[in-house]
């Protein structure tokens, strides 16, 4: 199963994968397509990755909180045109009790942001396009146009 | 197996999302005096029409882990410039 998906995100199959009798407390973080960046109107995104080093942090994020909680940890992040509304990135964290699947749950998300090799271009309702960079005062590099979406 | 040629280090560099669009492409080859450095290929890059706004020192990756500008590049090597990262 790959960390990456160009389908939406099922999350009943996610929480499947992790729980179990034993697993008493389970944690689920939803991103979702928010309308608004920057004080900008998002009406759609599209998320691109290197896939291959993409999917190994992704591996290594999930082993990292399972090394250090004990939790069983899923997690999937959409790549592609998403839509406001859209779920972006899932992680379900099962443990014992809810003090290790909160913990592990947050670092997951945390850890996905710091060093999974995904970027974020945005279109807004004036239909400018921009790259999404924390890294930038602004939030916002200039972006070429999107294409559309096939089919 | 990662090998220091005596005269040239040829490599792929692969380019991603913002650093893409500059460069107007997601690849491209090159060849490098040996022994070459990572600082090497992104001085070539950035001195490519459209590379002047790479940053200095942006994220690179060889074989998928991230390495830093003085480290070493091998013939054959991929090298993936990275823009800031922006999942979740």
């Amino acid at each position: 199963m790959s960390f990456l998906s160009m389908e939406p995100i099922a999350l009943e199959p996610m929480i499947g994968t992790v729980t179990s009798p034993e697993r008493g407390g389970v944690a689920v973080f939803l991103g979702v397509v928010r309308r608004e960046h920057a004080g900008r109107g998002v009406t759609a995104l599209e998320y691109s990755a290197y896939h291959a080093m993409a999917e190994r942090e992704c591996r290594a994020v999930v082993d990292d909180a399972e090394g250090r909680w004990p939790v069983a940890v899923a997690l999937r992040h959409r790549v592609g045109h998403l839509a406001v509304g859209d779920v972006a990135v899932a992680v379900v964290a099962a443990g014992g009790h809810r003090d290790e699947a909160f913990a592990a749950c947050r670092f997951v998300i945390d850890e996905v942001k710091r060093r999974v090799p995904i970027w974020k271009k945005e279109m807004y309702e004036d239909g400018s396009v921009g790259w999404v960079d924390p890294t930038d005062p602004a939030g916002i590099r200039p972006a070429r146009p999107m294409e559309e979406p096939a089919g | 197996m990662r090998t220091i040629s005596a005269t040239a280090v040829r490599i792929r560099v692969l380019l991603f999302a913002r650093f893409a669009e500059l460069l107007g492409t997601a690849d491209c080859e090159l060849a490098l005096p040996a022994p070459a450095t990572v600082r090497d290929v992104l001085a070539r890059v950035r001195g490519m029409p459209g590379g002047e706004a790479i940053p200095e020192r942006p994220l690179c990756a060889i074989g998928l882990e991230q390495v830093r500008p003085e480290d070493p590049v091998c013939d054959g090597d991929e090298v993936a410039l990275l823009p800031p990262l922006a999942g979740g």
